[in-house]
């Protein structure tokens, strides 16, 4: 890793209060990031024993590029997913690769289950800190005590969970630096089941460049950096943000809507990224690392009193939350979706199966599928304050339903019915596209069940054939394992072409070639698809749900026999790995 | 012309930290910590960034607390750092009133020479160069 030819592994041990470091020249091959997560994963797994088994791991890993070159700004974590009962990934930016970095820690472990709620501080040592008094608290107010009790301002990174991580809902998540976070698959859960309420690594360390590659380092990094600034290669996250695809999706058909009942939505307009810029956009931030700054801040007043009594309040957005908090249930304006993710963020739910959850919760409701006995209030697509009601519900496990809900559609749907109308792909809870065989498809079988896992929704988009779609599918999956283990943020994907990886990684001492590179990349996607199969998944064991099929896609309607054989080829391609 | 590094408008500060990468970069360090100019929240990422940099002072307190000759004056403002006369005693960062001096891995005062590197890694023009009569 980064100077130095071995990565160097923090493990620590949450019930005996231990910690120690090991270097682990074996793990350079698997490059870093979302490869040496992968690895470590398989290593302290128990596939035998209960997700929640005090003994499973919670793996975190940057990579060789993180921080030292532009947008090189994301951590991974990797974990038995509580969610999906399989392999879980989720990515974070913030400061978390940067405090790692400067805190010489290539990749973490982390084992046991503390004895009663503490946090950790890392820094050269890791110190195991008392979190009684947080334990019930918001991710929020958690984040300011955090702030308060640990030094280093600038250089630290602080992550958290509200009360869904610490009852267990299997898609509670983890926030990392107030807005970004650990989102998908339940990290949160598992930090739950731990008793580990946060974690803030302080990173303040020196790492010289060597003398000899001071220059050559300087110019890549300004070459990369021109790039990210001066092009228009990123010049669509800097401005309106993702939020920019909430219209083009509606217009052709694409953003899924009312628990993807259509895929046309009659007020993407007022939802759209536009209309955030103009009514509550006040101010954009950036990960450590990246001159983009693509996490748009809105914000919205609440009168919580007579007589002009009003609080403000700031929370991030983009397309993924303008679609699941908002076209997904009905949502109609910006300070309606900016109301509930504020809500969904204090109880620290992922915020797309929030969303999607609440959309099947409302159409089973609707058709008599649930009842008033099971929801205790009404749902009704577009109505506001019982969602806001009902994500503390699921946050708490207000009944039996909501701590149903709290473990997926898939799950609850199981147990309710509704199968049918279950938008979930893999078990995870659909993105917010809906463009044809390659999103279905590449949710299906992406190793994380994420549409960032292979971009399904792009290649659908560019008008791929149907017959090359699960080829393209597998070949991008691959690519990004290697974007992905350097740790270069993906949406800087078109800045680092292949010689420009090379490139950088040459100015900070690292040789390799392409082929190296391309053969990582598909050992990582076979070690991610072995730990599945060890944890029970195979990719023929579970269904697409006939929504998908019946609702028009931008690719027109989906027939499903043309869909599983997709899924069949990927398998047969993964399997000759 | 003589120039002085100045803070145009932190407000628009998006906390990405270039300007602190490039300082470093140019001491020959990856690490943020190893900069002259400092970025952090006040509050947290939901409150405003502090954009802490050397003020370029005409009658510079580091300089004076300095017993060593270490520090001399700049033209324009703030001082000149001679690394070989410093005995690391770390005066001249107690007596910055505004806390702009920090102290690095080695122990040597981090002295801004007010380069102007920082502030081409800027995408918010947040800080720049001024000329100064």
């Amino acid at each position: 890793m980064l100077g130095r030819d071995y990565v160097n592994v923090l493990y620590i041990d949450l019930e005996k209060e231990e910690f120690k470091y090991e270097k682990r020249q074996d793990l350079l091959k698997y490059i870093g990031g979302t490869g040496v997560a992968a690895k470590l994963l398989d290593e302290n797994l128990k596939a035998e024993l209960d997700v929640f088994d005090s003994s499973q791991p919670i793996v975190f890993a940057i990579g060789p590029l993180s921080f030292v070159m532009p947008v090189c700004t994301k951590a991974v974590a990797a974990f038995y997913s509580p969610h999906t009962k399989e392999y879980g990934e989720s990515h974070a930016g913030g400061r978390l690769a940067m405090a790692m970095r400067f805190s010489n820690i290539d990749a973490m472990v982390i084992t046991g289950r503390a004895k009663h709620p503490i946090y950790i501080v890392i820094d050269d040592k890791v110190t195991f800190k008392d979190a009684r008094a947080m334990w019930g608290l918001s991710v929020e107010d958690t984040g300011k005590i955090l702030r308060q009790h640990t030094s280093g301002s600038g250089v630290r990174s602080s992550m958290r969970i509200g009360r869904a991580g610490e009852n267990l809902v299997s898609y509670a998540n983890v926030n990392v630096d107030t807005y970004r976070h650990f989102g998908r698959l339940g990290l949160g859960a598992v930090f739950g089941s731990k008793f580990l309420k946060g974690i803030v690594i302080i990173g303040d360390n020196s790492i010289p460049i060597p003398a000899e590659s001071r220059k050559k380092y300087r110019q890549v990094y300004d070459r990369i950096y021109d790039t990210v600034i001066k092009t228009d290669v990123m010049e669509k996250y800097h401005e309106l943000g993702t939020s920019i695809n909430v219209v083009p999706l509606s217009d052709m058909n694409a953003l899924p809507t009312l628990n993807l009942s259509t895929t046309k939505y009659d007020y993407a307009e007022e939802i759209s990224g536009e209309s955030f810029a103009k009514k509550s956009l006040i101010r954009k931030v950036a990960c450590a690392g990246c001159p983009i700054g693509c996490i748009h801040i809105g914000q919205f007043r609440r009168q919580f009193d007579e007589g002009y009594e009003y609080e403000s309040v700031s929370v991030s957005y983009d397309h993924e939350l303008l679609f699941s908090l908002g076209s997904f249930i009905g949502l109609k304006s910006p300070d309606e979706i900016l109301q509930l993710i504020d809500v969904v963020e204090r109880e620290g739910l992922d915020a797309i199966s929030t969303g999607v959850a609440l959309g099947w919760a409302t159409e089973c409701y609707k058709r008599g599928i649930i009842n008033l006995d099971d929801t205790l209030m009404p749902f009704e697509f577009g109505v506001l304050p019982n969602y806001m009601a009902a994500v503390h519900y699921i946050a708490t496990g207000k009944n039996e339903f909501y701590k149903n809900l709290g473990k997926g559609v898939y799950n609850a749907s199981k147990i309710y019915g509704g199968e049918d109308i279950a938008c979930h792909l893999g078990g995870n809870e659909m993105p917010g596209y809906h463009t044809g065989y390659g999103s279905v498809v590449g949710f299906s079988v992406g190793s994380r069940h994420s549409h960032l896992d292979n971009a399904g929704y792009s290649i659908d988009q560019a008008g791929v054939k149907e017959e090359e779609i699960v080829q393209k599918i597998f070949e991008e999956e691959i690519e990004r394992n290697i974007l992905t283990s350097l740790v270069i943020c993906l949406f800087a994907r078109k800045v680092y072409k292949r010689d420009i990886i090379l490139e950088a990684l040459d100015s900070i001492g690292i040789k390799t070639t392409n082929e190296e590179l391309t053969k990582s990349g598909r050992e990582i996607l076979k070690l991610k698809y072995d730990i599945k199969r060890k944890l029970g998944y195979s990719l023929d064991s579970k269904k697409i749900p006939e929504r998908f099929f019946k609702t028009r896609s931008f690719n027109g309607k989906l027939d499903s026999t043309k869909a599983y054989k997709m899924v069949k080829k990927y398998k047969e391609m993964v399997d000759a790995l | 012309m003589a120039t002085v590094l100045k803070v145009e408008d932190r407000r628009r500060c998006i906390g990405c930290l270039s300007c602190r990468q490039a300082c470093a970069r140019l001491r020959g360090d990856f690490s943020a910590a190893d900069s002259a100019i400092d970025v952090k929240t006040q509050g947290g990422l939901s409150g405003e960034f502090i954009i802490n940099i050397c003020r370029g002072c005409i009658d510079a307190a580091c300089m004076e607390a300095c017993k060593f000759g270490a520090l001399t004056k700049r033209e324009g403002g703030g001082v000149v750092f001679h690394k070989g006369k410093c005995t690391k005693c770390g005066a001249c960062s107690r007596a910055c009133s505004v806390s702009a001096i920090r102290m690095d891995s080695e122990g040597y005062p981090i002295i801004c020479s007010h380069c102007g590197y920082c502030a081409k890694y800027c995408p918010h023009r947040c800080i720049t160069l001024k000329e100064v009569f």
